[in-house]
Protein backbone atom coordinates (compact mmCIF):
# COMPACT_ATOMS: atom_id res chain seq x y z
CA UNK A 1 0.00 0.00 0.00
CA UNK A 2 2.71 2.43 1.33
CA UNK A 3 2.11 6.40 2.33
CA UNK A 4 3.86 9.26 0.52
CA UNK A 5 3.69 13.11 1.90
CA UNK A 6 5.27 16.09 0.69
CA UNK A 7 5.68 19.84 1.72
CA UNK A 8 6.51 22.50 -0.18
CA UNK A 9 6.74 26.13 1.88
CA UNK A 10 6.78 29.07 -0.38
CA UNK A 11 8.08 32.27 1.76
CA UNK A 12 10.77 30.60 3.55
CA UNK A 13 12.54 27.86 5.28
CA UNK A 14 10.75 25.75 8.51
CA UNK A 15 11.23 23.23 10.55
CA UNK A 16 10.33 20.94 8.07
CA UNK A 17 11.72 17.73 9.85
CA UNK A 18 9.41 17.82 12.46
CA UNK A 19 6.50 18.75 10.29
CA UNK A 20 7.53 15.54 7.72
CA UNK A 21 7.91 13.64 11.00
CA UNK A 22 4.35 13.96 12.01
CA UNK A 23 3.06 13.76 8.54
CA UNK A 24 4.64 10.47 8.11
CA UNK A 25 3.86 9.18 11.56
CA UNK A 26 -0.04 9.65 10.78
CA UNK A 27 0.76 7.65 7.45
CA UNK A 28 2.08 4.62 9.51
CA UNK A 29 -0.42 2.34 9.13
CA UNK A 30 -0.30 2.19 5.36
CA UNK A 31 3.90 1.27 5.76
CA UNK A 32 5.42 0.01 8.96
CA UNK A 33 8.47 -1.50 7.72
CA UNK A 34 10.67 1.66 6.90
CA UNK A 35 10.35 5.47 6.48
CA UNK A 36 12.07 7.99 4.73
CA UNK A 37 12.90 11.38 3.83
CA UNK A 38 13.83 13.26 1.06
CA UNK A 39 14.06 17.61 2.50
CA UNK A 40 15.89 20.21 1.04
CA UNK A 41 18.51 22.24 3.75
CA UNK A 42 19.96 25.49 3.02
CA UNK A 43 22.44 25.31 -0.33
CA UNK A 44 25.95 26.82 0.25
CA UNK A 45 28.37 27.64 -2.70
CA UNK A 46 30.04 24.34 -3.84
CA UNK A 47 29.05 22.83 -0.55
CA UNK A 48 27.18 19.05 -0.96
CA UNK A 49 25.56 16.97 1.25
CA UNK A 50 26.68 13.47 1.03
CA UNK A 51 24.06 10.71 2.66
CA UNK A 52 25.32 7.27 2.59
CA UNK A 53 25.57 4.04 4.62
CA UNK A 54 28.20 1.36 4.51
CA UNK A 55 26.04 -1.63 5.87
CA UNK A 56 22.48 -2.28 6.85
CA UNK A 57 21.00 -2.04 9.93
CA UNK A 58 20.09 -6.22 10.26
CA UNK A 59 23.86 -7.20 9.61
CA UNK A 60 25.33 -5.60 12.68
CA UNK A 61 23.06 -8.20 14.87
CA UNK A 62 25.45 -10.63 12.24
CA UNK A 63 28.56 -10.74 15.08
CA UNK A 64 31.74 -8.46 15.80
CA UNK A 65 33.06 -8.86 12.15
CA UNK A 66 30.57 -6.34 10.80
CA UNK A 67 31.72 -3.88 13.37
CA UNK A 68 35.43 -4.11 11.58
CA UNK A 69 34.18 -4.06 8.33
CA UNK A 70 32.03 -0.59 8.41
CA UNK A 71 35.54 0.60 10.19
CA UNK A 72 37.17 -0.44 6.91
CA UNK A 73 34.26 0.56 4.67
CA UNK A 74 34.29 4.28 6.18
CA UNK A 75 38.22 4.12 5.67
CA UNK A 76 38.00 3.34 2.21
CA UNK A 77 35.51 6.24 1.37
CA UNK A 78 37.57 8.50 3.07
CA UNK A 79 40.14 7.48 0.58
CA UNK A 80 38.47 8.27 -2.28
CA UNK A 81 37.30 11.33 -1.18
CA UNK A 82 41.39 11.95 -1.01
CA UNK A 83 41.90 11.00 -3.97
CA UNK A 84 39.70 13.23 -5.89
CA UNK A 85 40.40 16.15 -4.12
CA UNK A 86 36.97 16.13 -1.91
CA UNK A 87 36.99 18.49 1.42
CA UNK A 88 35.27 17.32 4.24
CA UNK A 89 33.71 20.30 6.27
CA UNK A 90 31.47 18.46 8.50
CA UNK A 91 30.84 14.60 9.83
CA UNK A 92 28.27 12.95 10.94
CA UNK A 93 27.00 9.87 12.22
CA UNK A 94 23.63 9.30 13.06
CA UNK A 95 24.00 5.25 13.57
CA UNK A 96 27.05 3.26 13.22
CA UNK A 97 26.21 2.31 9.32
CA UNK A 98 24.84 5.71 8.20
CA UNK A 99 27.28 8.94 7.29
CA UNK A 100 26.81 12.23 6.74
CA UNK A 101 29.19 13.87 5.10
CA UNK A 102 29.11 17.95 4.08
CA UNK A 103 31.82 18.19 1.53
CA UNK A 104 33.08 20.77 -0.68
CA UNK A 105 33.59 19.46 -4.40
CA UNK A 106 33.75 21.08 -7.45
CA UNK A 107 34.59 18.05 -9.48
CA UNK A 108 32.04 15.43 -11.52
CA UNK A 109 29.35 13.83 -9.15
CA UNK A 110 29.12 11.14 -11.69
CA UNK A 111 32.33 10.08 -10.56
CA UNK A 112 32.27 10.78 -7.15
CA UNK A 113 29.50 8.65 -6.83
CA UNK A 114 30.73 6.10 -9.15
CA UNK A 115 34.04 5.71 -6.98
CA UNK A 116 32.12 5.71 -3.52
CA UNK A 117 29.88 2.81 -5.32
CA UNK A 118 32.97 0.79 -5.84
CA UNK A 119 33.93 0.49 -2.42
CA UNK A 120 32.30 -2.89 -1.11
CA UNK A 121 29.09 -2.13 1.05
CA UNK A 122 29.08 1.65 0.59
CA UNK A 123 26.07 3.02 -0.95
CA UNK A 124 24.92 6.32 -1.70
CA UNK A 125 21.46 7.96 -0.28
CA UNK A 126 22.23 11.02 -1.68
CA UNK A 127 24.18 13.92 -2.99
CA UNK A 128 22.89 17.17 -3.40
CA UNK A 129 23.60 20.84 -2.79
CA UNK A 130 20.08 21.27 -0.45
CA UNK A 131 19.01 17.67 -0.68
CA UNK A 132 19.40 15.07 2.50
CA UNK A 133 17.76 11.71 2.03
CA UNK A 134 17.57 9.57 5.26
CA UNK A 135 15.70 6.52 5.42
CA UNK A 136 16.14 3.17 7.23
CA UNK A 137 13.64 0.73 9.40
CA UNK A 138 10.98 1.77 11.67
CA UNK A 139 8.37 4.27 11.53
CA UNK A 140 8.79 7.81 11.64
CA UNK A 141 8.91 8.64 14.65
CA UNK A 142 11.81 6.00 14.93
CA UNK A 143 13.73 6.98 12.24
CA UNK A 144 13.43 10.83 12.59
CA UNK A 145 14.74 10.16 16.40
CA UNK A 146 17.83 7.85 15.59
CA UNK A 147 19.02 10.82 12.81
CA UNK A 148 17.57 13.59 14.90
CA UNK A 149 15.56 15.07 12.29
CA UNK A 150 13.14 16.89 14.47
CA UNK A 151 15.14 20.37 14.04
CA UNK A 152 15.57 19.71 10.02
CA UNK A 153 15.13 23.12 8.62
CA UNK A 154 14.12 23.46 5.06
CA UNK A 155 12.18 24.91 2.41
CA UNK A 156 10.48 21.80 0.79
CA UNK A 157 10.55 18.14 1.28
CA UNK A 158 9.04 14.52 0.56
CA UNK A 159 8.72 11.29 2.68
CA UNK A 160 7.50 7.34 2.51
CA UNK A 161 5.94 4.50 4.77
CA UNK A 162 6.98 1.58 3.59
CA UNK A 163 4.85 -1.43 3.23
CA UNK A 164 7.46 -4.36 1.86
CA UNK A 165 5.49 -6.44 -0.61
CA UNK A 166 7.88 -7.53 -3.32
CA UNK A 167 11.50 -7.06 -1.93
CA UNK A 168 13.22 -7.13 1.59
CA UNK A 169 12.77 -4.72 4.78
CA UNK A 170 16.22 -3.40 4.23
CA UNK A 171 17.39 0.48 3.93
CA UNK A 172 18.52 -0.54 0.08
CA UNK A 173 14.56 -0.99 -0.52
CA UNK A 174 13.13 1.80 1.26
CA UNK A 175 12.26 5.06 -0.32
CA UNK A 176 12.53 7.86 -1.60
CA UNK A 177 15.40 7.25 -4.17
CA UNK A 178 17.86 9.57 -5.56
CA UNK A 179 17.87 10.16 -9.16
CA UNK A 180 21.65 8.42 -9.15
CA UNK A 181 24.05 10.82 -9.29
CA UNK A 182 21.93 13.79 -10.17
CA UNK A 183 21.89 16.48 -8.08
CA UNK A 184 19.03 17.55 -5.65
CA UNK A 185 16.31 15.29 -7.66
CA UNK A 186 14.62 12.44 -5.39
CA UNK A 187 11.26 10.71 -6.05
CA UNK A 188 8.49 8.98 -3.85
CA UNK A 189 5.72 6.96 -5.18
CA UNK A 190 2.87 4.97 -4.69
CA UNK A 191 1.67 2.36 -7.10
CA UNK A 192 3.39 -0.27 -9.86
CA UNK A 193 5.17 0.93 -12.84
CA UNK A 194 4.26 -1.79 -15.49
CA UNK A 195 6.76 -0.87 -18.41
CA UNK A 196 9.32 -0.25 -15.72
CA UNK A 197 12.15 -2.87 -16.84
CA UNK A 198 11.47 -1.77 -20.89
CA UNK A 199 11.98 1.83 -19.92
CA UNK A 200 15.41 0.76 -17.03
CA UNK A 201 16.91 -0.44 -20.26
CA UNK A 202 16.18 1.89 -21.97
CA UNK A 203 17.93 4.37 -20.02
CA UNK A 204 20.68 2.21 -19.13
CA UNK A 205 21.37 1.49 -22.51
CA UNK A 206 21.81 5.81 -22.56
CA UNK A 207 24.21 5.39 -19.71
CA UNK A 208 22.05 5.96 -17.03
CA UNK A 209 22.49 3.90 -13.44
CA UNK A 210 20.49 1.91 -11.68
CA UNK A 211 21.17 1.31 -7.71
CA UNK A 212 18.53 -0.66 -6.92
CA UNK A 213 15.62 -3.00 -8.49
CA UNK A 214 13.02 -1.05 -7.20
CA UNK A 215 10.11 0.51 -9.77
CA UNK A 216 10.28 3.75 -8.43
CA UNK A 217 13.75 4.75 -8.90
CA UNK A 218 12.97 4.83 -12.37
CA UNK A 219 11.15 7.69 -11.78
CA UNK A 220 13.94 9.55 -10.57
CA UNK A 221 16.20 8.78 -13.13
CA UNK A 222 13.99 9.22 -15.44
CA UNK A 223 13.42 12.78 -14.39
CA UNK A 224 16.34 13.72 -13.97
CA UNK A 225 17.42 12.64 -17.68
CA UNK A 226 14.94 14.80 -19.16
CA UNK A 227 15.55 17.84 -16.84
CA UNK A 228 19.28 17.28 -17.97
CA UNK A 229 18.01 17.92 -21.74
CA UNK A 230 16.37 21.13 -20.72
CA UNK A 231 12.86 19.94 -20.24
CA UNK A 232 10.89 21.20 -17.35
CA UNK A 233 9.61 19.66 -14.42
CA UNK A 234 5.77 20.32 -15.31
CA UNK A 235 6.69 18.59 -18.74
CA UNK A 236 8.54 15.96 -17.88
CA UNK A 237 5.35 15.00 -15.47
CA UNK A 238 2.91 15.35 -18.33
CA UNK A 239 5.38 12.95 -20.50
CA UNK A 240 5.60 10.49 -18.12
CA UNK A 241 1.93 10.09 -17.55
CA UNK A 242 1.61 8.95 -21.26
CA UNK A 243 5.29 7.06 -21.48
CA UNK A 244 5.26 5.26 -18.18
CA UNK A 245 2.81 2.69 -17.67
CA UNK A 246 1.01 1.43 -14.50
CA UNK A 247 -0.72 2.89 -11.95
CA UNK A 248 1.38 5.76 -9.60
CA UNK A 249 0.97 9.00 -7.82
CA UNK A 250 4.42 10.16 -7.42
CA UNK A 251 5.92 13.21 -5.75
CA UNK A 252 9.09 14.74 -7.06
CA UNK A 253 11.39 17.15 -5.77
CA UNK A 254 14.54 19.12 -7.01
CA UNK A 255 16.46 21.97 -5.12
CA UNK A 256 13.51 24.39 -4.93
CA UNK A 257 10.43 22.47 -6.74
CA UNK A 258 7.81 20.32 -5.49
CA UNK A 259 5.88 17.93 -8.24
CA UNK A 260 3.28 15.93 -8.42
CA UNK A 261 1.47 13.63 -11.15
CA UNK A 262 -0.90 10.79 -10.82
CA UNK A 263 -1.57 8.42 -13.61
CA UNK A 264 -4.40 8.34 -16.27
CA UNK A 265 -6.67 6.07 -13.54
CA UNK A 266 -6.08 8.39 -10.92
CA UNK A 267 -5.91 4.71 -8.98
CA UNK A 268 -3.58 5.67 -6.21
CA UNK A 269 -4.85 8.55 -3.69
CA UNK A 270 -3.46 11.94 -3.07
CA UNK A 271 -5.03 14.89 -1.19
CA UNK A 272 -3.50 18.37 -2.06
CA UNK A 273 -4.10 21.47 0.45
CA UNK A 274 -2.72 24.25 -1.00
CA UNK A 275 -1.98 27.34 0.81
CA UNK A 276 -0.53 30.96 0.11
CA UNK A 277 2.37 30.01 1.87
CA UNK A 278 2.42 26.21 2.39
CA UNK A 279 0.99 23.44 -0.17
CA UNK A 280 0.86 20.14 1.43
CA UNK A 281 0.20 16.61 0.05
CA UNK A 282 -0.19 13.11 1.29
CA UNK A 283 -2.02 9.80 0.62
CA UNK A 284 -4.01 10.31 3.24
CA UNK A 285 -6.00 13.88 4.77
CA UNK A 286 -4.50 12.71 8.14
CA UNK A 287 -1.18 13.34 7.34
CA UNK A 288 -2.13 16.94 6.60
CA UNK A 289 -4.07 17.11 9.63
CA UNK A 290 -1.30 16.17 11.48
CA UNK A 291 0.49 19.35 10.82
CA UNK A 292 -2.66 21.41 10.09
CA UNK A 293 -5.34 20.71 13.18
CA UNK A 294 -8.05 23.04 11.83
CA UNK A 295 -10.35 23.26 9.67
CA UNK A 296 -9.01 22.86 5.79
CA UNK A 297 -10.25 22.73 2.48
CA UNK A 298 -8.94 19.71 0.74
CA UNK A 299 -9.28 18.20 -2.62
CA UNK A 300 -8.04 15.29 -4.95
CA UNK A 301 -6.33 15.82 -7.67
CA UNK A 302 -7.90 14.32 -10.46
CA UNK A 303 -6.54 11.55 -13.02
CA UNK A 304 -3.32 12.59 -15.49
CA UNK A 305 -3.04 15.94 -12.76
CA UNK A 306 0.55 17.64 -12.79
CA UNK A 307 1.44 20.42 -10.63
CA UNK A 308 4.06 21.83 -9.48
CA UNK A 309 5.63 24.36 -6.81
CA UNK A 310 8.06 26.57 -6.59
CA UNK A 311 9.97 27.20 -2.52
CA UNK B 1 -45.05 -4.68 -4.18
CA UNK B 2 -42.83 -5.04 -7.56
CA UNK B 3 -45.70 -4.60 -9.72
CA UNK B 4 -46.07 -0.83 -8.28
CA UNK B 5 -42.28 -0.09 -8.31
CA UNK B 6 -42.20 -1.04 -12.28
CA UNK B 7 -44.89 1.05 -12.72
CA UNK B 8 -44.12 4.50 -10.65
CA UNK B 9 -40.09 4.22 -11.38
CA UNK B 10 -40.18 2.99 -14.33
CA UNK B 11 -41.83 5.90 -15.38
CA UNK B 12 -39.76 8.15 -13.20
CA UNK B 13 -36.78 7.15 -15.94
CA UNK B 14 -35.16 5.16 -13.08
CA UNK B 15 -34.85 1.64 -14.58
CA UNK B 16 -36.25 0.16 -17.73
CA UNK B 17 -35.99 -3.41 -16.86
CA UNK B 18 -38.33 -4.83 -14.48
CA UNK B 19 -37.53 -5.67 -10.89
CA UNK B 20 -37.72 -9.52 -10.84
CA UNK B 21 -34.72 -10.75 -8.83
CA UNK B 22 -34.96 -13.26 -6.47
CA UNK B 23 -33.93 -11.13 -3.51
CA UNK B 24 -36.63 -8.36 -4.30
CA UNK B 25 -39.09 -11.01 -4.47
CA UNK B 26 -38.42 -12.78 -1.09
CA UNK B 27 -37.16 -9.79 0.97
CA UNK B 28 -39.25 -7.11 0.15
CA UNK B 29 -42.66 -7.89 -0.55
CA UNK B 30 -45.77 -6.12 1.62
CA UNK B 31 -46.56 -9.11 2.73
CA UNK B 32 -43.49 -10.03 4.50
CA UNK B 33 -43.47 -6.33 6.98
CA UNK B 34 -40.20 -7.79 8.02
CA UNK B 35 -38.11 -7.64 4.90
CA UNK B 36 -38.25 -3.55 5.90
CA UNK B 37 -36.36 -3.65 8.72
CA UNK B 38 -33.85 -4.55 11.08
CA UNK B 39 -34.99 -6.25 14.24
CA UNK B 40 -31.37 -5.46 16.07
CA UNK B 41 -31.67 -1.70 14.83
CA UNK B 42 -31.80 0.60 17.52
CA UNK B 43 -35.13 2.81 18.57
CA UNK B 44 -34.08 6.18 18.98
CA UNK B 45 -35.23 9.24 20.20
CA UNK B 46 -34.20 12.62 17.72
CA UNK B 47 -34.87 15.13 20.22
CA UNK B 48 -32.25 13.13 22.37
CA UNK B 49 -28.90 14.51 21.37
CA UNK B 50 -25.65 14.16 22.43
CA UNK B 51 -22.00 15.02 21.33
CA UNK B 52 -18.40 13.04 20.88
CA UNK B 53 -15.18 14.45 20.94
CA UNK B 54 -12.71 12.42 18.71
CA UNK B 55 -9.83 14.47 19.20
CA UNK B 56 -8.46 11.64 21.41
CA UNK B 57 -10.31 8.62 20.29
CA UNK B 58 -9.70 6.19 17.94
CA UNK B 59 -12.03 5.07 15.03
CA UNK B 60 -13.17 1.80 16.84
CA UNK B 61 -13.84 3.88 19.92
CA UNK B 62 -15.47 6.53 18.16
CA UNK B 63 -17.97 3.90 16.46
CA UNK B 64 -18.33 2.17 19.78
CA UNK B 65 -19.55 5.38 21.13
CA UNK B 66 -21.99 6.26 18.80
CA UNK B 67 -23.50 2.68 19.41
CA UNK B 68 -23.31 3.41 23.18
CA UNK B 69 -25.27 6.43 22.92
CA UNK B 70 -27.74 4.94 20.15
CA UNK B 71 -27.94 2.24 22.58
CA UNK B 72 -29.30 5.01 24.98
CA UNK B 73 -31.98 6.52 22.85
CA UNK B 74 -29.57 9.25 21.55
CA UNK B 75 -31.19 10.06 17.75
CA UNK B 76 -29.00 13.11 17.60
CA UNK B 77 -25.20 12.69 17.98
CA UNK B 78 -22.42 15.67 16.93
CA UNK B 79 -19.28 14.49 16.12
CA UNK B 80 -16.36 17.21 16.83
CA UNK B 81 -12.77 17.15 15.83
CA UNK B 82 -13.17 14.25 13.77
CA UNK B 83 -9.67 14.89 12.10
CA UNK B 84 -10.23 12.89 8.61
CA UNK B 85 -10.26 9.64 10.36
CA UNK B 86 -11.33 6.91 8.79
CA UNK B 87 -14.45 4.39 8.87
CA UNK B 88 -16.27 6.42 11.19
CA UNK B 89 -20.09 6.15 11.29
CA UNK B 90 -20.35 2.59 9.61
CA UNK B 91 -23.10 0.50 9.70
CA UNK B 92 -25.98 2.06 11.22
CA UNK B 93 -28.95 0.56 10.13
CA UNK B 94 -31.63 2.91 12.03
CA UNK B 95 -32.88 6.35 11.17
CA UNK B 96 -31.27 9.31 13.60
CA UNK B 97 -29.28 12.81 12.95
CA UNK B 98 -25.44 12.87 12.98
CA UNK B 99 -23.82 15.90 12.78
CA UNK B 100 -20.26 15.97 11.89
CA UNK B 101 -18.10 19.20 12.28
CA UNK B 102 -15.22 18.59 10.25
CA UNK B 103 -13.86 16.64 7.63
CA UNK B 104 -14.19 12.37 7.83
CA UNK B 105 -10.93 10.13 6.21
CA UNK B 106 -11.88 6.80 3.96
CA UNK B 107 -14.55 4.37 3.85
CA UNK B 108 -16.76 7.17 6.09
CA UNK B 109 -20.30 7.01 6.18
CA UNK B 110 -20.32 2.72 4.49
CA UNK B 111 -22.96 0.23 4.60
CA UNK B 112 -25.85 2.62 6.04
CA UNK B 113 -29.54 2.32 6.35
CA UNK B 114 -31.48 4.69 7.09
CA UNK B 115 -29.54 7.67 9.68
CA UNK B 116 -29.26 11.39 8.44
CA UNK B 117 -26.12 12.57 7.93
CA UNK B 118 -24.46 16.31 7.39
CA UNK B 119 -20.72 16.89 7.03
CA UNK B 120 -19.75 20.52 7.28
CA UNK B 121 -16.15 19.17 5.81
CA UNK B 122 -14.35 17.02 3.12
CA UNK B 123 -14.81 13.18 3.09
CA UNK B 124 -12.26 10.98 1.75
CA UNK B 125 -12.22 7.93 -0.83
CA UNK B 126 -15.38 5.43 -0.53
CA UNK B 127 -17.61 7.73 1.09
CA UNK B 128 -21.02 6.36 1.63
CA UNK B 129 -20.36 2.84 0.20
CA UNK B 130 -23.36 0.07 -0.39
CA UNK B 131 -25.58 3.11 1.74
CA UNK B 132 -29.08 1.20 1.01
CA UNK B 133 -30.82 4.45 2.39
CA UNK B 134 -30.88 7.59 4.32
CA UNK B 135 -29.49 10.88 3.72
CA UNK B 136 -25.55 12.60 3.47
CA UNK B 137 -24.89 15.36 2.81
CA UNK B 138 -20.91 16.93 2.07
CA UNK B 139 -20.82 20.31 2.46
CA UNK B 140 -17.28 20.33 0.85
CA UNK B 141 -15.14 18.27 -1.72
CA UNK B 142 -14.77 14.37 -1.39
CA UNK B 143 -12.50 11.70 -3.16
CA UNK B 144 -12.80 9.26 -5.38
CA UNK B 145 -15.32 6.48 -5.49
CA UNK B 146 -18.05 8.19 -3.78
CA UNK B 147 -20.85 6.31 -3.29
CA UNK B 148 -19.44 3.50 -4.51
CA UNK B 149 -22.04 0.49 -4.60
CA UNK B 150 -24.81 2.79 -3.53
CA UNK B 151 -28.35 0.77 -3.79
CA UNK B 152 -30.60 3.58 -2.28
CA UNK B 153 -30.76 6.86 -0.55
CA UNK B 154 -29.51 10.72 -1.25
CA UNK B 155 -25.69 11.26 -1.07
CA UNK B 156 -24.32 14.39 -1.76
CA UNK B 157 -21.56 16.66 -2.25
CA UNK B 158 -22.13 20.15 -2.79
CA UNK B 159 -18.33 20.26 -3.77
CA UNK B 160 -16.06 18.45 -6.18
CA UNK B 161 -15.68 14.79 -5.88
CA UNK B 162 -12.82 12.37 -7.29
CA UNK B 163 -12.70 10.22 -9.80
CA UNK B 164 -15.30 6.74 -10.03
CA UNK B 165 -18.03 8.29 -8.62
CA UNK B 166 -20.61 5.66 -8.22
CA UNK B 167 -18.91 2.85 -9.41
CA UNK B 168 -21.25 0.06 -9.41
CA UNK B 169 -23.85 2.25 -8.18
CA UNK B 170 -27.17 -0.12 -8.07
CA UNK B 171 -29.94 2.36 -6.65
CA UNK B 172 -30.25 5.80 -5.50
CA UNK B 173 -29.10 9.70 -6.29
CA UNK B 174 -25.65 10.67 -6.62
CA UNK B 175 -25.62 14.81 -6.22
CA UNK B 176 -22.54 16.53 -6.90
CA UNK B 177 -22.45 20.39 -6.70
CA UNK B 178 -18.78 20.82 -8.81
CA UNK B 179 -17.27 18.62 -11.01
CA UNK B 180 -16.52 14.45 -10.75
CA UNK B 181 -13.46 12.78 -12.22
CA UNK B 182 -12.55 10.08 -14.94
CA UNK B 183 -14.74 6.89 -14.96
CA UNK B 184 -18.11 7.89 -13.11
CA UNK B 185 -21.06 5.88 -13.06
CA UNK B 186 -18.49 3.08 -14.27
CA UNK B 187 -21.16 -0.17 -14.55
CA UNK B 188 -23.69 1.49 -13.09
CA UNK B 189 -26.72 -0.42 -12.93
CA UNK B 190 -29.22 1.34 -11.64
CA UNK B 191 -30.15 5.19 -9.73
CA UNK B 192 -29.65 8.55 -10.82
CA UNK B 193 -25.88 10.75 -10.60
CA UNK B 194 -25.87 14.18 -11.01
CA UNK B 195 -23.49 16.56 -11.31
CA UNK B 196 -24.04 20.55 -11.99
CA UNK B 197 -20.36 20.81 -13.08
CA UNK B 198 -18.08 19.36 -15.35
CA UNK B 199 -17.47 14.95 -15.52
CA UNK B 200 -13.65 13.30 -16.70
CA UNK B 201 -13.51 11.07 -19.17
CA UNK B 202 -15.38 7.89 -19.85
CA UNK B 203 -18.23 8.92 -18.35
CA UNK B 204 -20.98 5.98 -17.75
CA UNK B 205 -18.48 3.28 -18.82
CA UNK B 206 -20.29 0.20 -19.34
CA UNK B 207 -23.40 1.04 -17.48
CA UNK B 208 -25.70 -1.62 -17.39
CA UNK B 209 -28.71 0.95 -16.44
CA UNK B 210 -29.69 4.17 -14.87
CA UNK B 211 -29.04 7.81 -15.64
CA UNK B 212 -26.64 10.56 -15.18
CA UNK B 213 -26.77 14.23 -15.68
CA UNK B 214 -24.40 16.36 -16.47
CA UNK B 215 -24.55 20.43 -16.05
CA UNK B 216 -21.24 20.99 -17.31
CA UNK B 217 -18.36 19.66 -19.86
CA UNK B 218 -18.47 15.63 -20.23
CA UNK B 219 -14.77 15.23 -21.23
CA UNK B 220 -16.00 11.99 -22.89
CA UNK B 221 -18.38 8.89 -23.11
CA UNK B 222 -17.49 5.77 -21.72
CA UNK B 223 -18.10 2.59 -23.68
CA UNK B 224 -22.12 2.00 -24.35
CA UNK B 225 -23.17 5.39 -22.37
CA UNK B 226 -24.85 7.69 -24.98
CA UNK B 227 -27.04 10.59 -24.52
CA UNK B 228 -30.13 10.92 -24.33
CA UNK B 229 -33.09 13.68 -23.91
CA UNK B 230 -34.17 15.19 -20.93
CA UNK B 231 -37.84 14.85 -20.58
CA UNK B 232 -40.13 16.88 -18.46
CA UNK B 233 -40.01 14.74 -16.24
CA UNK B 234 -36.17 14.53 -15.58
CA UNK B 235 -36.64 18.34 -15.49
CA UNK B 236 -38.99 17.84 -13.23
CA UNK B 237 -37.14 15.69 -11.00
CA UNK B 238 -33.59 17.96 -11.07
CA UNK B 239 -35.53 20.93 -9.80
CA UNK B 240 -37.32 19.34 -7.11
CA UNK B 241 -33.94 17.21 -6.12
CA UNK B 242 -31.58 20.00 -6.65
CA UNK B 243 -33.88 22.59 -4.76
CA UNK B 244 -34.09 20.46 -1.99
CA UNK B 245 -30.46 19.99 -1.14
CA UNK B 246 -29.56 23.96 -2.28
CA UNK B 247 -27.66 23.08 -4.88
CA UNK B 248 -30.00 24.28 -8.08
CA UNK B 249 -27.76 26.05 -10.12
CA UNK B 250 -28.99 29.88 -11.03
CA UNK B 251 -29.35 28.87 -15.04
CA UNK B 252 -31.85 26.07 -13.95
CA UNK B 253 -31.57 22.67 -15.21
CA UNK B 254 -32.51 22.34 -18.64
CA UNK B 255 -28.44 22.79 -20.20
CA UNK B 256 -28.01 19.25 -18.36
CA UNK B 257 -27.17 16.26 -20.38
CA UNK B 258 -28.83 13.44 -19.95
CA UNK B 259 -26.92 10.00 -20.38
CA UNK B 260 -27.97 6.53 -20.21
CA UNK B 261 -26.87 3.34 -21.31
CA UNK B 262 -26.69 1.94 -24.55
CA UNK B 263 -27.36 -1.33 -23.51
CA UNK B 264 -25.45 -2.60 -26.31
CA UNK B 265 -23.25 -4.69 -23.97
CA UNK B 266 -26.35 -6.57 -22.50
CA UNK B 267 -25.74 -10.34 -22.78
CA UNK B 268 -22.18 -9.30 -24.26
CA UNK B 269 -21.51 -13.00 -24.10
CA UNK B 270 -24.02 -14.10 -26.54
CA UNK B 271 -22.95 -11.74 -29.29
CA UNK B 272 -20.62 -13.00 -32.11
CA UNK B 273 -17.32 -12.04 -32.03
CA UNK B 274 -18.15 -9.28 -34.80
CA UNK B 275 -21.31 -7.24 -32.82
CA UNK B 276 -18.42 -7.11 -29.75
CA UNK B 277 -16.39 -5.16 -31.66
CA UNK B 278 -19.03 -3.02 -32.86
CA UNK B 279 -20.18 -2.31 -29.16
CA UNK B 280 -16.76 -1.40 -27.71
Amino acid sequence: MCGIAGLIYRDGARNIGAEMTAMLQALKHRGPDSTGFAMYGAPGPNEYIMRFKVAEKEDLSGGTRIHRAIVERKAAVDAVLKELGVAVLELDEPTEYAIRYRISFDGDLKTLADQIEEVEGAEILSIGNALELIKDLGDAADVSGAYSLGGFTGTHGIGHTRMATESDVDIRSAHPYWAYPYNDIAVVHNGQITNYWLKRRQLEREGQRFVSDCDSELLAVYTAVNLEKGITLEESLRRSIDEIDGVFTYLITTGNELGMAKDTMAAKPMVLYEADDLVALASEEVAIRAIIPHEIDTSDPYDEEVRVWQA
Amino acid sequence: MAGVSESVSTQMGMHTEPLTGRDIKTKFTLENEGGFGYHFARDVDFNRRAEIDCADLEPTEINSKIRELMDSGHGSIVIRNPGAKHSLIVGILNRMNLIVEGSLGYFGCGLLDGPSVRISGRVGWSFGENMMAGVCVVEKNAGSTFGAALRGGDLVCKGSVGSRTGIDQKGGTILVGGDTGAFSGFMMQRGRIVVCGNSGKNLGDSMYDGTIFVGGEIQDLGVDAVPAELTDLDRAWLNRKLTMYEMLPEQGVDHFTKIVAGKQLWSYDNLEPTEKKLVL
